[in-house]
Parts: structure tokens; sequence; C-alpha cells
């Protein structure tokens, strides 16, 4: 995955057990009537992190946000920002700005005065408050924009106007809400790069919102998934993709081949599952915590798998399936196949076209046999 | 779009246009298609019949009779049937005289009582309008800002009084406000002395303000209730307490209902004539009032047109100022 290794590889403070989080959410409960819009949430966000929280709608991920800006109080719980609670401080007062889903900027006021409005509050000198917005107008490239009204902006201006208005007063925590969404696929694409340069440039805290997992993969440094008001999963992109630790989140990231499975061998070093959806035993080649006779999941990735004309070598009597080629979708660097294995399930392999118009390739109707590594999939338990 | 002639009536000369095309075109026409295509031979679309109708109307009803109070004003009082001089004269020699009397105009300003009623109206229509506003904000921002179920019954009960006839409800304050009205009996109670209040200014503020409040609420509450919330919260994010967010943002983005209520309280209590009589003192001066005597009591038609042609000036100087003042504000977004 893009990953900008200046950050990921260098300073993870969240694996270091010693470092103090910048942002702490504890046992956050957020009732609206009687429905939870948020249960039970902890989490911890570090200096210079752009954490992303990734939900589908309803999920809570936007009530969560708008606590932390304060525009909702928590139900029960305790929100830290820096070392300080935060409970009952009204949004004006706190080291907290915010980047709205619609933008929110002032329709009668100019580019300039938008940038400007966070600073005037602060009553800064009318000189150093120029300057500051000529210095933000030429962070976003808007240079030339200050006297227009935003409705003379096209939709990329206006969120690039939107990010200077809400970096304006230097926040040390800036929350995104779906800060692409209302962008087309291109501009989000190009978009999505500057906000990370920027993030880093300025080495703000980021928290965004989004429901788009690309753009969380992209962006974040973390991602925390939510589900029906609760955290998920929280974790590093590659965790999130390659680890995931229940169904939700395998299923919500990315596309998965998922079968259900009987224990059979219990060992610390490997396990056995025997599936019935698949025809064959799955080989996993380290300890799960589990029990024999035990239902669980297995889940693998499309790209995990490799198919074959001829059966392959299988070295635990495992891990090797066969079926019939049922669609083929060609993507240009990799063509999706989906297989329907003897016993009717259908599962996805997608392999790299490696060879320019290959003639040999597998094509429809074709009986394949699919085979994975030891480590290929994940189990799952919940 | 021909206004003249065949145009004003359409009627006899439809059927037959429709019954000859009936007769060439095979397939039967349907009625509103002949009915179109008759309006079409004498060159009227629909759409110019939509803007016909009205313009029609307004002008047998409105600018006719505005014509005729502006030949009027330029007349002198006479004895007779109509009270007033002609303004064409036949001449003997077969010449036509035109006859322009400006002696009622310059009366206006030289009777210091029409200058002072003109002031005096429009300081009353000034004060009820600012009065109006205070009132109106606050309840149209209370009900833009109310949950959806309780917002449609708070406007009921705003459009509510007018259910009841408007002269009622002015009689209705007098009870109210007398000598010996439930507000002095109330505070007779407490032993303090009667306090006069019909026949005074206050009684006309609060007789307009309680009348016209609607008409700024209305127009107030339709651009609050489309006041974008993130707005708000965007301004409080970036530290605005609630007040300065009022001030910075509510305010300038509700200027379109705070003209155009305030435009439909301030013209109609400028001519206002109903209030001040009947809760207005001898000292109340509006120029509605002084219209009235000159037309029934004095009988002198010319003054009353050029009291009545001097008033629109005056109001419509003000409209055309704020409607230049509310485009700029529109044209601003």
């Amino acid at each position: 995955m893009a990953r900008k290794p200046e950050i990921a590889a260098d300073t993870r403070p969240w694996r270091d057990p010693s470092a103090k989080p910048f942002v702490r959410i504890r046992d956050v409960t957020k009732k609206f009537g009687d429905v939870a819009a948020v249960w039970n949430v902890s989490l911890d966000i570090y200096r210079t992190e752009l954490f992303c929280l990734l939900g589908g709608s309803g999920s809570g991920k936007s009530t969560l946000l708008r606590m932390l800006a304060g525009f909702e109080e928590p139900t029960s719980g305790t929100i830290e920002i820096d070392g300080q609670d935060m409970s009952g401080v009204p949004p004006y007062n706190r080291p907290v700005n915010m980047m709205f889903q619609s933008y929110a900027l002032f329709p009668h006021m100019s580019v300039e005065q938008n940038i400007a409005y966070g600073l005037k509050r602060d009553r800064l000198p009318r000189g150093e408050i120029n300057d500051r917005v000529a210095e933000l107008l030429s962070l976003v490239k808007l240079e030339d924009y200050g006297p227009r009204k935003p409705h003379q902006l096209s939709g990329g201006q206006r969120q690039r106007v939107a990010l200077a208005r809400a970096l304006a007063k230097r926040p040390k925590l800036l929350l995104l809400d779906e800060p692409l969404g209302a962008l087309d696929k291109k501009l989000r694409e190009e978009t999505q790069f500057e906000l990370v340069k920027i993030q880093e440039s300025l080495g703000v805290t980021f928290i965004v919102v989004t429901h788009d997992q690309e753009e969380a993969m992209t962006l974040a440094t973390r991602i925390g998934v939510m589900n029906q008001g609760e955290i998920a999963m929280i974790g590093e992109p590659t965790d999130i993709y390659e680890f995931p630790n229940s169904r939700f989140v395998a299923g919500f990231i990315g596309s998965v081949n998922m079968v259900e499975g009987v224990v059979t061998e219990d060992e610390p070093d490997h396990v056995r599952i025997r599936s019935a959806e698949l025809g064959c035993d799955i080989y996993v080649a380290h300890g799960v915590d589990c029990a024999p006779d035990q239902i669980l999941w297995w889940a693998i990735r499309p790209e995990k798998m490799q198919l074959s004309r001829e059966k392959p070598e299988a070295s635990h009597d495992a891990n090797v399936t066969s079926g019939v080629v049922e669609e083929i979708g060609y993507l240009g660097d990799m063509s999706v196949y989906q297989i329907a294995l003897d016993s009717g399930k259908r599962i996805r392999v997608s392999q790299t076209n490696t060879v320019r118009g290959n003639p040999d390739a597998i094509t429809w109707e074709e009986k394949v046999y699919v085979s994975w590594g030891d480590n290929a999939g994940s189990v799952l338990t919940v | 779009m021909s206004i003249h002639g065949p145009a004003l009536h359409p009627g006899p000369v439809e059927p037959e246009k429709a019954a000859s095309r009936r007769e060439d075109a095979p397939p039967p026409p349907r009625p509103w298609t002949m009915i179109e295509r008759g309006l079409a031979a004498v060159g009227l679309s629909g759409k110019a019949l939509v803007i016909f109708a009205p313009a029609l109307w307004l002008t047998l009803f409105f600018l006719v009779p505005l014509a005729v109070v502006l030949q009027i004003s330029f007349s002198i009082k006479e004895f007779g049937r109509p009270p007033y001089s002609d303004m064409l004269s036949f001449a003997e020699d077969g010449t036509v005289q035109m006859t322009l009397h400006l002696s009622n105009y310059m009366r206006l300003f030289q009777d210091s009582l029409y200058v002072s009623a003109y002031f005096s109206s429009i300081r009353i229509a000034l004060i009820s309008t600012l009065i109006a506003l205070l009132i109106g904000y606050p309840m149209a921002y209370a009900i833009a800002r109310a949950p959806d179920r309780w917002r449609n019954i708070l406007l009921m009960l705003v459009i509510l009084p007018f259910w009841t006839s408007f002269l009622l409800r002015v009689y209705a304050l007098s009870t109210f406000m007398r000598g010996n009205g439930v507000i002095n009996n109330f505070l007779g109670l407490f032993g303090i002395p009667p306090i006069q209040m019909m026949q005074t200014d206050f009684a006309v503020y609060v007789g307009i303000v309680y009348t016209y409040l609607p008409f700024m609420i209305l127009p107030l509450y339709t651009t609050l209730v489309k006041l974008d919330g993130a707005l708000l919260e965007a301004s409080a994010d970036l530290g605005a307490r609630p007040w300065r967010t009022f001030v910075s943002i509510t305010l300038p983005l509700s200027m379109p209902g705070i003209i155009a209520g305030s435009m439909l309280v301030f013209i109609p209590a400028i001519g206002e004539f109903v209030i001040p009589s009947l809760l207005g003192g001898p000292g109340t001066l509006m120029i509605g009032r002084v219209l009235w005597d000159e037309f029934f009591a004095n009988t002198n038609w010319p003054r009353a047109a050029a009291v009545a042609i001097a008033m629109l000036v005056v109001v419509v100087v003000p409209i055309m100022l704020m409607q230049r003042a509310q485009s700029a504000v529109v044209e601003r977004r």
C-alpha cells in the first residue's frame, strides 16, 4: 500500500507502550434517545498521526468526530486532548479545528475573510492576519483566489479553502469529516497525496472520518474500523488488510473469500481445519486460540491464491482444491477469476498478468486447481 | 406580444379559427389544441396569456385609478359633482386647454401640517418596524430552531390572528389599554393609579407592532430556517462565541429576511389609518388620517389626491433603496 515511510517506518508511537497519547478517548458512549450511536469506545491517538475512522453510514464515526470537536457531549466516558479533559468545554475553547464535509464556507465572505475568520477571533494584529492568510493561500495553491466568494470556486478549490481555514489557527488537532467525499475520483486521488503532504509538513495531528476504505488505506498511519457504534479493529493499514481480527473487518476492507470450517487438529505450531465448503483441508502454519471441533471461519484475499491446470504438490495434504472457471474479469494489470468449487461455493482469485497478451491464459469453463500458502489466510473466530 | 386590438377579445375569434382548422386537419385536434391554435393565430401564446391576464388586471385596477388620482391632484376644489375642476376645457375657438394646478403640491410644503404629518408617519413607521424586528427576530429564530413537530404548530400560532377581523383585533386592543381596561384594572389591584395608554402614540405603536408582527416573522423565519447549521458550527469551531457567531454569520445571512420583513411592516405602517384613528389621540399625526380628513371632512379631493401621490413618492423611494440593498446582498452570495 502507498504509505509514507518517513512516518510509518521512523515513528510509530502506538507501538511504544510508554508513549503518551495525544488524544485519549475512554469508554465513550453517546446515546440519542435510546439509540447508542457510539458504544463504549476507547481509543488513543498519538501526536502527528493521521488517524482514519473508517466505517459505513450509521457506524458512529461522525458522532465520535463531533464529540471531539465539542458539538456533542458524550453520554458517558471522557475525552482528553493534550492531557486536558474536554468534558463541558465548548467548541470555541477547544484546541481543535474541523474541516466539514460540506466545507461550511461562509457564503457572504470572501476566501480571505473565510480563512481570516478564526484568526480574527484570536484578536491577532491585522498585519499578522494578512501574512498568515497569504501563507495559507500559497499552501493550498490558491494565491490568486483571495478576493473571490465561495460560489465562484470549483469543488476542489472550495475543499482547499476549507482546509486552509481549518489550518489557519494552527490547531494541535485537525478533524476532517469526509474531506474528499465531494470530489470526483481523479481529483480525489490527487488531493489525497496533497493532504498527506500538508499534514506531514505542518506536523499536525489529523483525525479523518471516511467511508472510503481505499482513501483510509492511502492516507492513514492507523485506521480505526467502526461498526454499529463500536470500534471493530484498530491497526496500521497492513494489519487491517492482512490480519483482520473479525469477519466484519475482513469483509469490510477489500474483497475476501470466507469459508466456514471445523478444527480437526489443534497443535501449538499448526492448526488443521476441515472445510466442506472448500472441499479440502486448510493447514495453517501457526497456532490459533481455539479448541478441537470448534467451528470457525477462514478468510483469504483473492491475490493470495494461485491457479494452475496441473494439481500442485500438496505438502500437508491440504491447501489445494479444484473448481471450474465461471467468470473472468480482465482489469489490465490483473485478472479476477470467479471459480465455482465442486461444493458449489464460489471464490474469487486474482492473478497478475505477467505475460503480455498471454495466449495460454486460463480461460472460461476450464477445470483449475486453486492453492495457497500455509500463512496466506486468516483464521477468524468472531 | 400584442396587447391591443383582437387580443383583448380572443373569445369570438378563436372558435371560428378552430372550426376552420378542424376541416382541413384530418386527425381531430383536442379542445385545448384548438384553443392554443386559435390564440396563436391572433399572436398569443399560452405564456403570453399568463403574463397578459395579471397585466390586464393591474392596468384596470391599479394603473388606471392611479392615473385618475394623479389627474385629480392637478385640479382644484370646486363645488359640484365631481368636486374638482376639469383638467381639459374646450375653448370656443376649437382649442383644447389643459390646466395643471400645482397649488395642491405647493400647499403640502407650505402648510406645516402636511410636512409634520409625513415626518410623524415615517417616524412612527420606522420605530414600529424596529420594535417589530426586535420582537420578531428572536421569535422567528426560535421557531426556525424548534424541533420539526413543533415548528408547524408555532407557525400556525403566528398566522392564527389573521383568522379574526383586523378591525376587531385593533378594537379589542383598546379594551386592554382603556382607562378602566384590563391592564389598568390589574395594576389597580396593587394600588397603582391608572396609566393613560389610549389616545397616545404608545397605543399606536402597540397596535402597529401587534398587527404587522406576522409579516416580520414569516420572511425572517424562511431565511433563518434555510440557514445551514454547519455554518454556525464552523464559526464556533473557529473560536467564535455564540454572540460573535450571531453577529458575523446569522445576522448577515438573514439580511434578505430582515429587509423583506421590514418592508412588509414599514410600507403599510406608513399609510396606516385605522390604528391611529382607533387607538391614537389628537396628537397622533399620521398621513393616513390627514388624507381621510381632506377627503371626507373637507371634501377637498384634489388636496387629498396630492397628499396620496406625495405619500406614494415618500414610500416608493425607500422601497427602491431597500430593493437595491437586497439585490446587493443577494449578489454578494
